[in-house]
């Protein structure tokens, strides 16, 4: 006999939090920042339940509603992953100064 | 689409995520997990499209399409010192759409019974996400200065912010029981309201802490949505964020030696914090004040030298200047380490990345742990723009307001040098007796001139 699907997304969410806790321990300080950004990314995953909203029914409110879920979570996705993006890109190469040198000179 | 297709192939999203994040463990790998987690959410979206019935193409082509105009253009356009109320509108967003799936289900369901924990998972949807919004828009309000940071209290607040609390939970269980539109759509409007009431009261420089708390909370409303809609999807990446956003504010409360409790209803930054420590102020003490001239000779026979950064630093667009400088000093052998406190910027991790923008490379950023063993063999301590972060009255003055604070133990170092405008006090309004300190020479000058002249300075040496 199998639970309740409600009961089976209890387990999921509590093990995802577990998965959660070490993967995020392990973040150094210094890219604490992208992982917040980052994160925040990827809580835009709401945007599934956005799209699913929308479907047609004959409750303009509702579709109303699940639009504007799409947009707020598409501003959440897109510019969350972007931002990050470019924040990491900068934490790219530690250059050196000898480098710096072999270049200049 | 087959269910269990579509189930198995949103488990490959959030194996994705969790890989992303993973890699987030080093600068070396970390873009490339961004990638990933990116790549995790198109392939969730793209199952979406595919598995949904009779959507509405149109609008759902409008919503997206705005979505990731506004999105890209705020991504591409902010200046990496506005990092935290971007963040913050980010957070705003993802919780105001967490908020209206369970509006828009809640009104698809229309008469029809809902189960109770459908109903519930609901509730707590539309009341987290709604608080996560404005909760997060006031916090941005308050970083981009369009509203006052300070904390705006009045009596009875803490009264009324837990009237209008039971008040919320009051309409939730009415709308639970009778699941009538009335209650589920004025407790909406309450949470709307109590996430304003919430972040009011709390000073700019707590900020960071809110923000990493209202990041955890756009993750529980996200997992919530994902209950309403049954997706483990959702429910696995709203735990994972939930989970992130409380393990950073743990970090900043620890790092300000403050409870959650104390910076959420604490009111900090209003100046009753006590008028340091006993008021035993030394009429003699002095301060030694010093020249660019003379630094640059202890920094230019230095062996190695530590940079603490504050956020004046930032403030100053001293960041490009402080690295010129750097690379001077490099240049003749000096080595050169960064000691960055968890509250130097404005949310965590922040100064590393403004470092990081001005090309300083990021394995000479250290952290508390690793900064303050260092400061015993350094010989010169820059402090730029910092303050509070090495006081050391938080370690020795048990009367200090920031007693307990973890700090850096700049004191520790052969000769501390602080470059600063004048002898003002913190945000805090508390004394440091690190600029009376016998080690301690004062550099009085704005940040980016003084770390101009220090360069040039640094050449007649």
């Amino acid at each position: 006999m199998l639970p309740d699907p409600f009961i089976i997304g209890i387990v999921v969410f509590v093990l995802a939090g577990f998965v959660g806790f070490e993967v995020i321990t392990k973040v150094p300080p210094t890219l604490h920042t992208p992982l917040m950004s980052g994160s925040n990314a990827i809580s835009g995953i709401t945007i599934v339940g956005a799209v699913l909203a929308t479907s047609t029914t004959n409750e303009a409110l509702a579709t109303v509603l699940a639009v504007v879920a799409v947009a707020a979570a598409t501003v959440n996705v897109v510019g969350g992953f972007l931002v990050t993006d470019r924040m990491l890109e900068m934490f790219r190469r530690p250059r050196r100064v000898e480098a710096d040198r072999e270049a200049g000179s | 689409m087959n269910i269990n297709l579509q189930t198995l192939l949103y488990l490959l999203a959030a194996s994705a995520f969790i890989v992303g994040l993973k890699r987030l463990s080093g600068p070396r790998t970390a873009r490339s997990g961004n990638g990933i987690a990116a790549g995790g959410m198109l392939a969730a979206l793209i199952v979406t499209l595919i598995a949904a019935e009779a959507i509405s193409w149109w609008w759902l082509i409008v919503g997206l399409a705005v979505g990731a105009l506004v999105g890209a253009s705020l991504a591409f356009r902010v200046q990496m010192t506005a990092m935290p109320q971007l963040v913050a509108a980010f957070n705003g967003f993802g919780g105001l759409a967490s908020a209206l799936v369970a509006g828009a289900e809640f009104v698809r369901a229309g008469d029809f019974d809902l189960p109770g924990e459908t109903m519930l998972t609901m509730l707590l949807s539309v009341a987290i996400g709604s608080i996560t919004f404005t909760g997060s828009f006031i916090a941005f309000g308050k970083l981009q200065g369009i509203i006052t940071g300070s904390p705006v209290t009045y009596r009875g607040q803490q009264i009324v912010n837990t009237l209008i609390g039971l008040g919320l939970i009051g309409l939730g269980v009415w709308a639970q029981i009778t699941q009538d539109g009335a209650p589920f759509w004025v407790g909406g409007a309450v949470a709307l309201v109590l996430g304003v009431l919430l972040v009011i009261p709390i000073g700019g420089a707590d900020m960071p802490v809110v923000i990493a708390l209202l990041n955890s909370l756009s993750g529980i409303a996200a997992a919530m949505t994902g209950f309403v809609i049954t997706n483990s999807a959702l429910i696995i990446s709203g735990a994972l964020v939930g989970a992130a956003g409380l393990i950073l504010t743990k970090l900043m409360t620890e790092a300000m030696n403050r409870s959650l409790t104390n910076v959420l209803f604490g009111a900090f930054g209003t100046g009753d914090a006590g008028a340091g420590p006993g008021g035993e102020v030394d009429a003699d003490r002095r301060v030694r004040a010093t020249t660019a001239e003379d630094v640059a000779i202890a920094l230019g026979y230095a062996q190695q030298i530590m940079v603490v950064p504050g956020y004046g630093l930032a403030v100053a667009q001293a960041q490009h200047a402080l690295r010129e400088l750097a690379t001077g000093l490099e240049r003749r052998g000096v080595k050169i380490a960064y000691g960055i406190h968890p509250v130097a910027g404005r949310m965590p991790g922040h100064m590393n990345v403004l470092l990081a923008e001005a090309d300083i490379p990021y394995d000479q950023l250290l952290d508390l742990d690793a900064a303050n063993p260092l400061l015993q063999r350094t010989d010169v301590v820059l402090v730029v723009g910092a303050n509070d972060v090495v006081n050391p009255s938080a370690r020795d003055d048990a009367g200090s307001p920031i007693y307990g604070m973890p700090i850096l133990e700049v004191d520790h170092a052969t000769t501390v040098v602080v470059i600063k405008r004048s002898l003002s006090p913190g945000f805090a309004g508390i004394d440091n007796p690190l600029f009376y300190d016998q080690g301690t020479l004062m550099l009085f000058a704005d940040a980016k001139k003084a770390l101009t002249d220090l360069e040039r300075a640094l050449g007649d040496v």
